[in-house]
């Protein structure tokens, strides 16, 4: 199947006090229709940098024009003109983010804010926008929408606040919803509202998502096939099962083995040594490498490729994969 | 352990390194701040050389009065026949003095109402509300009706300057240390059983010293445009002692004719103000953690 | 480091070194247009032990009170009524405060926020150090080598006190956190989601140190957090805090194999796992009550799916429902 989105080889520098730091480095993926791709990873990984660099959401000024290309619908929305950039953001593509509690205007009922997109992209008047959003906030199971539609965002709960901003974003049904850590700023208790719901509108409206998250758990409850980053770069794709049954990448089988277990007591939790290298760091090699258990010394030297370890799975350990294929 | 040691003190040394002399280094390529700085730097040095001119600038010499600007007076003399070159640059000293007391003054006092406030809410109540009254009045005028009260003298025009500008200082400080307030190694130094005199001296003052800093330079900046005033209005330090004040007022009479008297202290008020500006500006913009984002 | 508590097999009991007893926390909000200020129940009637050498973990979301928990137990905040004794002291009432002088020492606390916990401005040896300065008495090397002491015991190199806080990553910003509250000795640490603002790899770490100290120091803990497979690696007994009631408490394996309260048993479903062929059932519906004019009964009623008629009546009072299990429901 074509793919709806497709990244190509994309990199994204930053300019700190400390020099230009690499975010995301030569990252490439690919999103078919109606998938739901996870992106996993800690801080520093670029997951999030990358999802904004997909609708050129990043901060200008600090920012070089990423390299690479993105491409949707035939054309490379990094060259694409402004105007045409604007028709894509909300329209075809929407995102929505972690804090609920700043994305929302303040100063605008729920109306005005789920309108805006409607009367932007669909030409819809007043009347029809505001109908068109209590019909959204039923959708994202708001109770008692056609009141709700009119008031302030700090009436709302986190957990609400997150529905209405998934209401502006499938305003216009759009192909693509990219999720930035949506739940990360819930309770347990209304993150499993907020899943069920993405995952009941992404099969309803034959959406694709992509969700980034840090956390395994959501991963494997929400995504179909996951993308692990560290440290800027893509360290392993593979479809959710094999992920979590036979993790290839050093970095990935650590994460599996460190998080916190809740259905099992484990005497003690073992844990990936050191820490995540500083962002404006140069690290010659493998950026694992300094926690790598099975670091050998080419790790430190040359900068690994990402190699196929079965269908639809790669990893950027070429040792481990010709380890593990040499077994199996 | 010993590699694990190793990086993390070499990270961290990295990190410092960058970051030890970062204020510093953003400081000297601002280039607001090193105007600025340059010509306070001149005004301070000129001040201190006042003495090499070798000339009295108090000594009257009737025979060369109202000279215009030339060979053997630089910036003319007055209605005495006082060098006013050298008269400028004592007026330096003194007005610059008054300009620095005032701000460390005012810093000192202001520090201490503004932490004073935000640790002890019944006594912020109260001292907002006498700092809200003096801020009801225009700092100069209130400067002027204390100066004139307290006299014509030096230490008056001080006192009284520093009184009109403390609300201002007290303020910036009690809002950044409620900020402080509210961060997590408060409540660990009370856990630890710190006192409300530690928290405020060791913890909330430190945290606002910059935003102290900044607005201290913009307070000397205000005193000395309002020392000219004062003086302008007889309440400054008393004649004979030169302060660009003083060489103003006194060559008002003689402003049509004599026009060099009033513009050359005139001038180095407003160089020393723009100077100070500059020097706050960029201080501001280099510690405002908020603006961090550059080109 | 099973402590057996009051078992009838005659082994030994272990001491309760922190008794809470109907703990109740308001706090006033005035609220605009001049009305009466607005009370706001944070904790709630609230009862629990903790045992020397354990660690009770203390999980809710956001409003439960557990937090506010954690700073009424070393006397941050002053309680509204109950009580509180901690090793035999009774901090709270008239005689709390002489009394909380006395245990004092015996108490600290690890907050949750690596990057607000140390004071910017301070030398990390310094910021160590503040309970040693604070309480006095100690010179200058003595102090110096409680110091280096202290940063050995939480696997940081000695070098770095005199580096400042803004120089360290958030997990060794942690571990010098922790190092302070060790500096004076203390028996019992409240830790308020000590690793939640961490990076997963670096969660596991903490853990482990906290257990090592454990272990080394003889401590007890009160281990604050939400995420409730990070107190499951950590805890001995678990208590259940919702809208500022204490709804279940139980030794830890029973807690989360046979949980009875239904708010437990719902926030154990609705935990993502990373097992990819988990179904998990429909997620609880509702939001978390507004503990600013709390419904009368249950605070769980509106949501719970065994709620009875009697729940949104009368608060159901903590029953005991087994070895160590403590359960406030109208269903036992």
């Amino acid at each position: 199947m074509e793919p709806l989105l497709e990244v190509d080889d994309l990199t994204v520098r930053f300019r700190t006090d400390a020099g230009w730091m690499t975010a995301v480095d030569r990252v490439s993926l690919a999103v078919r229709p109606g998938e739901a791709l996870g992106i996993v990873g800690e801080s520093g990984s670029g997951k999030s940098v990358t999802a904004l660099s997909i609708l050129r959401l990043h901060a200008a000024p600090t920012t070089r024009m990423p390299t690479g290309r993105i491409m949707y619908g035939g054309r490379d929305m990094l060259t694409l003109p402004a105007r045409e950039m604007r028709a894509i953001r909300g329209g075809e593509i929407a995102m929505i983010f972690q804090d609920p509690m700043s994305s929302l205007n303040p100063v605008l009922t729920i109306a005005d804010q789920i309108g805006e997109s409607l009367r932007l992209h669909q030409g819809l008047d007043h009347a029809a926008a505001r109908q068109r959003a209590i019909d959204l906030l039923d959708l994202v199971r708001i109770p008692d929408a056609a009141r709700r539609v009119d008031e302030y965002p700090h009436r709302l709960s986190g957990g609400m606040r997150q529905r209405v901003m998934i209401a502006i974003a499938i305003a216009c049904r759009p192909k693509l919803l990219i999720a930035d850590e949506p739940t990360t700023a819930l309770d347990v208790t209304i993150q499993a509202q907020i899943l069920d719901l993405l995952r009941d509108l992404q099969m309803e409206l034959g959406m694709s998502v992509i969700l980034i998250t840090h956390d395994m758990g959501v991963i494997a409850e929400f995504a179909r096939r996951v993308m692990v980053m560290y440290a800027g770069r893509v360290v392993e794709t593979a479809p959710v099962g094999e992920l979590f049954r036979r993790p290839v990448h050093p970095y990935t089988d650590g994460l599996l083995s460190a998080i916190p277990k809740l259905d099992v007591d484990v005497r003690r939790l073992p844990a990936i040594p050191g820490s995540i290298p500083d962002p404006t760091a140069v690290i010659l090699g493998c950026r694992y490498s300094p926690r790598c258990p099975m670091v050998q010394a080419a790790c430190r030297t040359e900068v690994p490729e990402l190699v196929s370890a079965g269908p639809e799975r790669e990893a950027r350990c070429p040792p481990r994969v010709a380890m593990l294929g040499a077994v199996s | 352990m010993a590699e694990a040691t190793a990086t993390i003190l070499a990270s961290g040394e990295a990190i410092a390194a960058r970051r030890r002399f970062r204020v510093l280094r953003k400081l000297l390529h601002h280039r607001s701040f090193m105007v600025g700085f340059i010509i306070i730097l001149l005004m301070v040095t000129a001040a201190l050389c006042a003495p090499l001119t070798g000339v009295d600038p108090n000594r009257m010499a009737i025979r060369f009065r109202f000279r215009p600007p030339q060979e053997n007076w630089w910036f003319g003399t007055d209605q005495f026949g006082r060098d006013l070159f050298t008269r400028t640059l004592y007026g330096a000293q003194l007005s610059l003095w008054i300009g620095l007391s005032v701000a460390v003054l005012t810093g000192v006092l202001g520090a201490a109402i503004g932490v004073l406030s935000a640790q002890f809410r019944r006594l912020d109540s109260l001292l907002m509300r006498i700092m809200d009254a003096l801020m009801a009045a225009p700092a100069i005028l209130l400067a002027i009706g204390l100066g004139a009260a307290l006299g014509p003298q030096t230490h008056s025009v001080i006192i009284a300057l520093v009184v009109a500008y403390i609300p201002r200082t007290a303020r910036i400080v009690r809002a950044s240390a409620l900020v402080t307030r509210e961060l997590e190694f408060i409540e660990a130094a009370r856990v630890a059983g710190a006192s409300s005199l530690r928290i405020m001296f060791k913890h909330l003052l430190p945290n606002a010293s910059g935003p102290l800093l900044v607005q201290s330079t913009f307070v000397f900046a205000y005193a000395i445009l309002a020392e000219a005033a004062l003086s302008f209005l007889g309440i400054g330090p008393p004649p004979p002692a030169p302060s660009w004040g003083n060489i103003i007022a006194e060559g008002r009479q003689f402003a049509v004719q004599s026009w060099w008297i009033m513009l050359f202290p005139g001038f180095a008020i407003s160089l020393a103000a723009l100077g100070m500006n500059l020097l706050g500006d960029g201080l501001r913009d280099v510690l405002d953690p908020r603006l961090k984002v550059e080109g | 480091m099973s402590a057996a508590r009051g078992h009838a097999g005659g082994r030994v009991v272990s001491r309760s070194i922190v008794k809470v007893r109907d703990l109740v926390k308001d706090f006033h909000v005035t609220r605009g247009r001049g009305g009466p200020p607005a009370v706001l129940r944070a904790v709630n009637h609230i009862s629990f032990d903790i045992q020397a050498g354990t660690t009770l973990g203390l999980v809710g979301e956001s409003g439960s009170g557990k937090s506010t928990t954690g700073r009424l137990l070393v006397g941050l905040i002053p309680a509204s009524s109950g009580e509180i004794e901690l090793f035999g002291e009774t901090i709270t009432g008239g005689a709390g405060a002489p009394a909380l002088a006395k245990v004092r020492s015996k108490l600290q606390f690890v907050f949750q926020d690596p990057h607000g916990s140390l004071n910017p401005r301070m030398r990390v040896g310094d910021c160590i150090a503040e309970p040693i300065d604070i309480a006095g008495g100690w010179s200058r090397g003595d102090r110096n080598d409680r110091v280096s002491e202290l940063l050995e015991t939480v696997g940081l190199p000695r070098a770095v006190a005199e580096r400042f806080p803004h120089e360290f990553s958030g997990g060794q910003r942690q571990r010098i956190g922790i190092a302070r509250a060790l500096a004076l000795r203390p028996d019992f640490v409240v830790c308020d989601e000590p690793v939640s603002a961490l990076d997963v790899s670096m969660q596991a770490q903490i853990i482990n140190l906290l257990l090592d100290l454990q272990e080394k120091l003889g401590l007890s803990y009160l281990f604050i957090a939400h995420d409730l497979a990070v107190v499951r690696s950590i805890a001995t007994d678990v208590a259940v805090m919702y809208a500022g009631a204490l709804v279940e408490q139980a030794p830890k394996t029973v807690l989360y194999s046979a949980p009875q309260h239904p708010y437990t048993q719902a926030l154990l479903e609705a935990v993502p796992r990373p097992d990819p062929d988990r179904v998990r059932s429909a997620a609880l519906g509702g939001e978390v009550p507004s503990i600013l004019n709390p419904p009368p009964g249950c605070a769980f009623a509106a949501r719970c799916p065994q709620a009875m008629d009697v729940c949104r009546v009368d608060r159901p009072a903590p029953r005991a429902t087994g070895e160590g299990h403590v359960v406030a429901c109208h269903l036992y």
